[in-house]
């Protein structure tokens, strides 16, 4: 059997919750970020690039290269590697700069 | 196996003309000089648009300037850099975007009124924009401004790479990362070249686009030319959608520029760039060359600029960035042979406006280096002004 990151440090999380991504619902436990809620649910693009619309997710993990931009709960452009997830957090993919509202 | 025989690599040190500085100055000189038959080196202690020139905004001004020698420069530029727009590639984001200068009450208006009027005689363009037709120009604009003035004749560019490109146009010899240390002068004072960190490079003739370092060049020479640095900063807020059509300006901007005081000025000035973040500006104040960051004079950027545009509270500003205008005390550029040393032509303390200032600059310099008669007069721009010696 698969042993995961929680069982190998002996982790004893608390209550799982839900988060949805697109309409989708996906678990989360508490302390994750959503970047990693998104993973262990196997996805792993929420945005796409702004010129060529190319899919993007979390690359570096630590907050430093803003690939994993995405949409929470309405706001863009949030760093999923480092916002911990909470219950009821609406994700939504990020299309480019995710401002398309403010054209003019 | 073939013999090889090694010929010495050809380092031709001399050509007729070398111009000290690759910023967008420099860049123009030598796209001009070259086309007016020249062979040109350019020289530079650093790297291609490294000074000023990529540590500013590129807006193409001819709103901003009163009737006068700068606004004549201004207006043989807009023409020569819609010229230049037709022979480089659209990566210098050239963008014919025109300018518009917004007033908060009655009082600001009149005095744009009579601003324009002014200009007008001069051959500027402007419409007046009331209040009500403000949003048909700019939707995100505060709804409680008196009126603006449109001025279609004012563009934009993206200068480190208009400088890059201009530069490569003009096919001259190009060598970085070399500080000049000296001018080199005969026994007769005539000049004869310069001295770099790395050898001796020959010309009679040299050109000072130095910018903001243009006074410390001059001094190399043994020469006074009193350029200051203007410190300013530009706050870059994360990319968006086309959300600012035009250069958008406050109108206390124009009094601002004009200032000769050293403390520190700061209005709104806020455009949008082909690349998505939105640049907002202006401050000014002479510090010298501290590049330390002023949590005050990015925190008067912000408010200002979101009392124009209130959308602008809610996008995030990622980074900041600090130039140093070159400032001569009567905000004219020096441009023309130095009465001292008739070998030496500056082509510097363009402050503000040395981007849009660029072409026409180059044009005159090129003109008085193969001793045309230069396009405008270039009375006003004299390097001897600051000196009795003229
Ligand atoms: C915040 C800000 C906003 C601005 N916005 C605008 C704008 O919207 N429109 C506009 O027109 N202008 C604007 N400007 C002004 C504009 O950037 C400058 O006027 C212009 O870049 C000056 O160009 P330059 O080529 O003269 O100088 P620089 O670009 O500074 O080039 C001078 C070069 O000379 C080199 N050099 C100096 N000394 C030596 C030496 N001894 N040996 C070898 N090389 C040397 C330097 O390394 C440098 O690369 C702005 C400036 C700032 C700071
Ligand atoms: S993955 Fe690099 S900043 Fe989030």
């Amino acid at each position: 059997m698969a042993r995961t990151p929680g069982e190998l440090v002996g982790a004893r999380p608390g209550t799982p919750f839900e988060i949805t991504v697109d309409g989708r619902t996906v678990t989360a436990m508490p302390g994750q970020s959503i970047a990693a809620a998104l993973w262990g649910a196997g996805i792993l693009a929420w945005r796409t690039t702004r010129n060529t619309g190319r899919p993007r997710g979390a690359f570096c993990g630590i907050g430093q290269c803003y690939d994993c931009l995405a949409t929470v709960n309405g706001e863009p452009n949030r760093r999923a590697c480092l916002l911990p997830a909470r219950p009821g957090d609406a994700i939504t993919t990020q299309e480019g700069h995710g401002h398309a509202g403010l054209g003019v | 196996m073939q013999c090889e025989i090694l010929l010495p690599v050809p380092t031709s040190n001399s050509s007729d003309v070398i111009v000290v500085g690759a910023g967008m100055v420099g860049a123009a000189c030598a796209y001009y000089a070259a086309r007016a038959g020249l062979s040109v080196t350019v020289v530079d202690r650093g790297a291609v648009a490294g000074g000023t020139t990529g540590a500013g905004e590129g807006n193409l001004l001819v709103s901003d300037k009163e009737p006068g020698p700068e606004l004549e420069l201004a207006l043989l530029s807009a023409r020569l850099w819609q010229e230049l727009t037709a022979s480089l590639p659209p990566q210098i984001e050239y963008e014919a975007k025109g300018g518009l200068v917004v007033a908060s009450d009655a009082a600001g208006m009149e005095a744009l009124r009579d601003f324009a009027t002014g200009q007008h005689k001069a051959g500027v363009m402007a419409e007046e924009i009331p209040c009500d037709r403000l949003g048909d120009l700019e939707p995100h604009l505060a709804p409680t401004l008196a009126g603006g003035f449109h001025y279609p004749q004012d563009a934009q560019v993206q200068p480190a790479l208009a400088a890059a490109h201009l530069l490569r146009a003009s096919g001259a010899r190009i060598r970085l990362g070399e500080e000049v240390t000296h001018l080199l002068t005969q026994a007769d004072g005539d000049l004869t070249g310069v001295r770099t960190a790395t050898g001796t490079l020959h010309a009679p003739q040299v050109v000072n686009a130095a910018g903001a370092w243009g006074g410390e060049l001059a001094r190399r020479a043994g020469l006074d030319l009193p350029v200051l640095p203007r410190r300013g900063f530009v706050l870059v807020t994360e990319p968006l959608p086309r959300m600012v059509r035009h250069k958008v300006y406050a109108a206390d901007y124009v009094a601002d520029v004009a200032s000769g005081s050293a403390a520190l000025q700061t209005s709104a000035v806020v455009e949008g760039t082909a690349a998505g973040p939105v640049l907002i500006g202006a401050s000014r104040e002479r510090v010298g060359f501290d590049r330390t960051l002023s949590a005050e004079v990015l925190r008067r950027l912000a408010a200002q600029a979101t009392t124009l545009f209130p959308v602008l509270a809610g996008v995030r500003a990622i980074r900041t960035y600090a130039g140093f205008r070159p400032y001569l005390p009567d905000h004219l550029p020096a441009i023309g042979r130095d009465p001292r040393m008739p070998g030496l032509l500056h082509a510097c303390g363009h402050e503000g406006a040395g981007i849009g200032l660029a072409p026409a600059t180059g044009l005159l310099i090129a003109q008085l280096l193969t001793g045309q008669q230069p396009a405008v007069d270039v009375g006003p721009f004299s390097p001897g002004r600051f000196t009795s010696v003229s």
